[in-house]
């Protein structure tokens, strides 16, 4: 097994590990601390018996390892247990809205990862340059302000002013792909907005760190022309870091997609964990909860895998 | 030119927020009502907007009629004061602990480093949803979140400019010399890696002061009758169909005062970098 | 015939706003096929000068008047096309550290070959024959495979070789050789030397050699010039240079480290030592021995110098010694008593009697600490001295290592590499030391600063009797301080003994092959040590 295998390896693993980890840790957040479920769905009012009834029916009365194995079990199988509120199937109720979430996130990442990458690469070259000073100036702008100001002004502009795109983004099981298009123009637009500003600052440093480097000055010296010094120089050593930083920034949007989905009453998992939250639906919290954990994960393991697997020196081991 | 315009801007919204920020810890004396008294009717708009005899108040009144200057300049203080204390909390932690693991090196550094690398794998929102599920909202939960959750990413960072530090030859010979742990801290390392700790301390305020006031809008942060930022856009989201600006307002505090803090520590970052 | 004309040049850096000079008119004129030494210390402007021999200012410069004429072309302000006409294919640039020099991401061969394939029209086979030429005659292993290799996969001495190659792959008229050796043992440095010399011969490039070291500058240069603060100090034919000097400044340099050595007395055969070490073993983690049952003496007022090159052990031996890196087996006993080889086992007064001075100054101080806080400390902790009588202690050791009273109140950034090293030494005897151990001292700092350095080690070390341990690379040190010496290698001791036993007429193999490493002020020693080295007529 060479380096690089073995490494990759290590750090999937390691992911594995954490991703067990925190199930445990999702499970006995709801389960173990203060307040009693049974009591959270009956209220106060409920007679013992109804209370104990309930309990056993939610197995609540088995010893805690007991549960989560069986819980563990279940999650395994696609099995997530059922709703406190509306007693359907967990599975059932999120797969529809994670598809929702997924459609959401990936419309997003199509606008921001090309315009992130334009800017950022374009900052980075004409360092300095008025381009540089008032995109650096628009992007801590960009960062600094919350979802829903961003969101409001949006709907305040094209869906109230203009009335081009709806201000609540409803889809539904038939929506066609235009339908979904037009509702979702403007989540998505508002959840780029914060997501560009972060991976754009993040591809400039990138790039700016390989170009400062002394093999670049070294090109120059060889008499090397700018384009060469660029596209054969720089690239192969920027483009780790760049992927890396695109990915990371895929996993923060994919959990920045909660506060956009309530802003536009979006049928997704983000809002769906709110309300879930709100009233105290845990089998919905726990499977909500450890999907969005799980992808956050998987994109950061990927971001790592692919710097490793760019790195020369891992891949071609002394 | 351009540059020069964009300084004024810059200076400008930065004047305005610690004007802002000062009248709003003087709440009592400058705010023209008490934060929960009803004033008016639903909605009044602001006094450009409507000049009607009945409709007074300077910004206009909210969903309850209560009025908007008002509870703006107290829930500007009180969702500054939860996120500088969140922020200062998850600087004890993260600092307490990064500097010790630098220091101390070996398991407890393997055992520090692992724990945080776990909190770091779980995104904020969602530990943050599961605890307030768990044990419902509250100002000393979310604070207590926050100290643990970025606590950890400050953690990161002050073990790692810690270990340069510890890399260096004088911290060498401070060792030799058995000072004690308190000593290594506060005189050895602490002087030395200020700066990035500071620009640190702007960029860490900023998230948890969106992040306070995201939770507060999605309902899970500070508790009506309390006003704050987060929670008024909320409350008036609705507003916007009639044409009233009630939620913009809140909002734009909330950004005006994230880019006047993200201006201040990128300028600080720039002033190092020349130095 | 002239290949290279500099004249009047002046350049200036930003630095606070505003712009600086650091090179204040350097002229020189360079013929075909001639070798220039261009030496000095760091801020001398002579790396400054050797990239504008491209028609380079490094990032952060600018050219503020003067000329540079290679060949009849005038190159500052030339358009990027003459530039990168000429860089590369008639001037070409080997760095100090080859190891950031060479692109990561792409093989050696690959980056050897990317002027002539570009600029030449070369095939690629055609150019890894010629890099396979090249490289054998650099002395890189597997010449022929070399090249598919990744710069990572290369030591450091292969490395700069490589980097050599990739310089001469054009047969270029100018070469720029920026302290080639610097960061390379002297073992390797002699055959890199050996290899620039050879190959530059058989070339008939014209080349400039920059360097801080005068007796390695020698041994390949026709002609010298000396620098300092960005001013030409003299120039002349290498011989001359060497053998009348005109200005103060080279002599000094010339003089060096050469001082009138005072012989130990000798030492009545039944003392006891203060330090004993035996048959001393240390390993990092679970990996190989870097210490391997090593043996040390050393008396009170007596100097050991440990000498090595890196990788040697002699700084971990320090370590262990300190505490740092506990032992792993043998024992060390200091003043009659087991030395525990925890750290913190350790007395308070054991810390107190053994102290460390490091070698790099700049990384030694805390800069957030005043110099008087810095040298206090130890005199306040140990010693428990407070307000006025710890005032006029820090005062007495700023006087004892020649320093101004009033630096007590300076900041380290303040201060300039000799005088951080000295205030390092004043911070160690502050604890009144029974043990100092140097390690490598006076190796970051340039010539003179160093040699005023030892000579204040010398006068502590009588005035009060300490017991040093003085760690160095370079041979020519050791005889400056040193009453005994041991000589180690990959963890072991190869020989030791008086200075004069061990180091004038060597009889162990490795100890002869690093004394005779060590450059000579003298433009025939590379031949005399090294007869294959001969230039090829």
């Amino acid at each position: 097994m060479t380096v690089l295998t073995r490494t990759i390896l290590t750090r999937i693993a390691a992911s594995i590990i954490m991703l067990v980890l925190i199930s445990v840790f999702i499970f006995f957040a709801v389960d173990m601390l203060p307040g009693d479920v049974a009591r959270a769905i009956l209220g106060s009012s409920a007679t013992t018996e109804a209370l104990a009834a309930l309990r056993t029916k939610l197995g609540l009365d088995e010893p805690a390892v007991w549960r989560f194995a069986h819980w563990a079990w279940g999650v395994l199988h696609g099995d997530f247990g059922t709703s406190i509120t509306t007693q359907e199937p967990v599975t059932t109720i999120i797969s529809f809205r994670l598809g929702n979430t997924l459609w959401l996130a990936a419309l997003a990442a199509a606008i921001s990862i090309p315009l992130a990458l334009a800017l950022g690469i374009g900052s980075a070259l004409w360092e300095g340059s008025a381009f540089d000073r008032i995109a650096s100036i628009v992007t801590l702008g960009a960062i600094s302000m919350p979802e829903f100001f961003v969101a409001y002004s949006l709907v305040a502009l094209f869906a109230l002013n203009w009335q081009i795109f709806p201000p609540i983004s409803t889809v539904t099981t038939d929506s066609t792909f235009l339908d979904r298009l037009d509702a979702l123009i403007l989540p998505a637009i508002t959840l780029a907005f914060a997501v560009v500003a972060h991976m754009m600052r993040m591809i400039r440093a990138a790039i700016l760190d390989v170009l400062g480097s002394p093999f670049m000055v070294m090109a120059e010296l060889k008499g090397m022309p700018l384009r060469r010094r660029i596209l054969r120089h720089a690239l192969p050593n920027a483009a780790a870091p760049i992927i890396n930083v695109i990915v990371l920034n895929l996993a923060y949007l994919i959990v920045g997609v909660v506060v956009v989905e309530v802003i536009f009453v979006y049928p997704g998992l983000g809002q769906l964990l709110i309300d879930s939250v709100a009233q105290r639906d845990l089998p919905l919290v726990q499977a909500g909860s450890l999907i969005f954990a799980a992808i956050y994960l998987t994109l950061n393991t990927v971001a790592d895998v692919l710097a490793i697997a760019f790195n020369p020196r891992l891949r071609f081991p002394r | 030119m351009m540059t020069t315009l964009f300084k004024i801007i810059g200076w400008g919204l930065r004047g305005i927020v610690v004007l802002w920020v000062l009248a709003s810890l003087g709440a009592e004396f400058v705010a023209p009502y008490k934060p929960n008294d009803i004033v008016g009717q639903m909605w009044n708009g602001a006094f450009w907007q409507d000049t009607s005899e009945t409709a007074r108040q300077v910004l206009g009144t909210d969903q309850l009629g209560r009025d908007l200057l008002s509870r703006l300049l107290y829930g500007t203080r009180n969702t500054l004061t939860v996120a500088l204390g969140a922020t200062f909390a998850a600087f004890a932690v993260g600092i307490g602990f990064g500097f010790w693991a630098a220091i101390a090196r070996g398991r407890i550094d393997m055992a520090c480093s692992r724990v945080a690398d776990l909190i770091i794998a779980v995104p904020t929102l969602i530990v943050t949803l599961l605890v307030i599920a768990a044990v419902g909202p509250s100002v000393g939960v979310l604070v207590a979140i926050i100290a643990v959750v970025d606590g950890a990413r400050v953690f990161r960072l002050a073990r790692l400019v810690a270990m340069n530090i510890c890399a260096m030859e004088y911290f060498e010979s401070a060792r030799l010399r058995g000072e004690n742990l308190r000593w290594l801290m506060l005189h050895e390392i602490l002087p030395n890696v200020r700066m990035p700790l500071i620009t640190e301390f702007g960029l860490r305020f900023c998230f948890i002061f969106l992040f306070i006031a995201a939770l507060s809008f999605l309902g899970l942060g500070l508790q009506p009758p309390e006003a704050d930022l987060g929670s008024m856009v909320r409350e008036n989201a609705s507003a916007i169909s009639f044409g009233v600006l009630a939620p913009f307002f809140p909002a734009a505090v909330i950004a005006m005062l994230a880019i006047a803090v993200n201006l201040s520590s990128e300028a600080l970052v720039r002033a190092k970098r020349r130095a | 015939m002239t290949l290279l004309k500099i004249d009047g040049l002046r350049i200036e850096v930003e630095k606070d706003g505003g712009w600086t000079e650091v090179l204040h008119g350097v002229s020189l004129e360079l013929a075909r096929g001639e070798m220039l030494g261009v030496i000095g210390e760091s801020g001398a402007g002579k790396s400054t000068i050797g990239l504008a021999a491209l028609g380079y200012v490094r990032a952060g410069g600018r050219f503020a008047g003067g000329s540079v004429v290679l060949d009849g072309t005038e190159l500052i302000g030339a358009p990027t096309a003459v530039l990168e006409g000429i860089r590369g294919l008639r001037v070409a640039y080997v760095a100090q550290s080859a190891a950031s020099y060479f692109n990561p991401a792409h093989t050696i061969g690959d980056q050897f070959a990317e002027v002539l394939h570009r600029k030449r029209g070369m095939k690629r086979a055609e150019i890894d024959a010629k890099a396979a030429q090249l490289y054998a005659e650099l002395g890189l292993p597997q010449p022929e495979r070399i090249g598919g290799r990744y710069p990572h996969q290369l030591s450091g001495g292969q490395l700069q070789r490589a980097m050599i190659a990739m310089a001469m792959a054009t047969d270029p008229d100018l070469l720029i050789f920026d302290e080639p050796t610097t960061a390379l043992d002297v073992t390797t440095q002699l055959d890199v030397l050996g290899c620039i010399r050879r190959a530059m011969a058989r070339s008939g490039a014209a080349g400039i050699y920059i360097t801080h070291d005068l007796a390695l500058v020698a041994q390949v240069s026709d002609r010298i010039m000396v620098m300092r603060h960005g001013h030409t100090v003299e120039v002349a034919p290498t011989r001359q240079l060497l053998s009348a000097a005109t200005q103060d400044y080279t002599r000094a340099l010339l003089k060096g480290l050469r001082s009138e050595r005072v012989e130990a007395a000798a030492r009545p055969a039944d003392e006891r030592p203060l330090l004993r070490i035996d048959a001393l073993d240390a390993r990092y983690g679970t990996g190989t021995k870097v210490l391997n049952a090593v043996d040390l003496r050393v008396h009170r007022g007596e100097t050991v110098a440990i000498v090595g090159e890196s990788g040697s052990g002699k700084s971990t031996l320090a370590r262990s010694i300190c505490g740092l890196l506990p032992p792993t087996g043998g024992a060390m006993i200091f003043d009659d008593r087991e030395l525990p080889a925890q750290l913190s086992a350790r007395k308070a007064d054991t810390l107190r009697r053994i102290q460390l001075v490091h070698q790099l100054p700049d990384l030694a101080l805390n800069g957030a600490q005043s110099v008087g806080k810095i040298i206090g400390r130890p005199a306040q902790l140990f010693h428990g001295l407070r307000g006025a009588k710890l005032a006029a202690r820090v005062t007495a050791l700023l006087e004892m290592l020649e320093l101004p009273a009033s630096y007590a109140s300076r900041y380290p950034h303040q201060l300039s590499g000799g005088e951080k090293q000295r205030v390092a030494i004043a911070r160690a005897l502050a604890a009144e030391p029974d043990l100092l151990i140097c390690d490598e001292v006076t190796s970051a700092l340039d010539q003179l600063v160093a040699a005023g350095v030892l000579k204040i080690l010398r006068k502590l070390r009588e005035e009060f009797g300490l017991g040093m341990i003085f760690i160095t690379h370079d041979v020519a040190t050791v005889r400056e301080i040193a009453d005994t010496v041991v000589v180690m290698r990959h963890g072991k001791v190869m020989n030791a003994g008086s200075v004069s036993e061990v180091l004038d007429q060597p009889d162990e193999p490795y100890t002869r092959q690093l004394v005779e490493a060590t450059p000579e002020m003298d433009p025939d020693w590379i031949v005399r040590v090294r007869p294959d080295f001969a230039r090829v007529a």
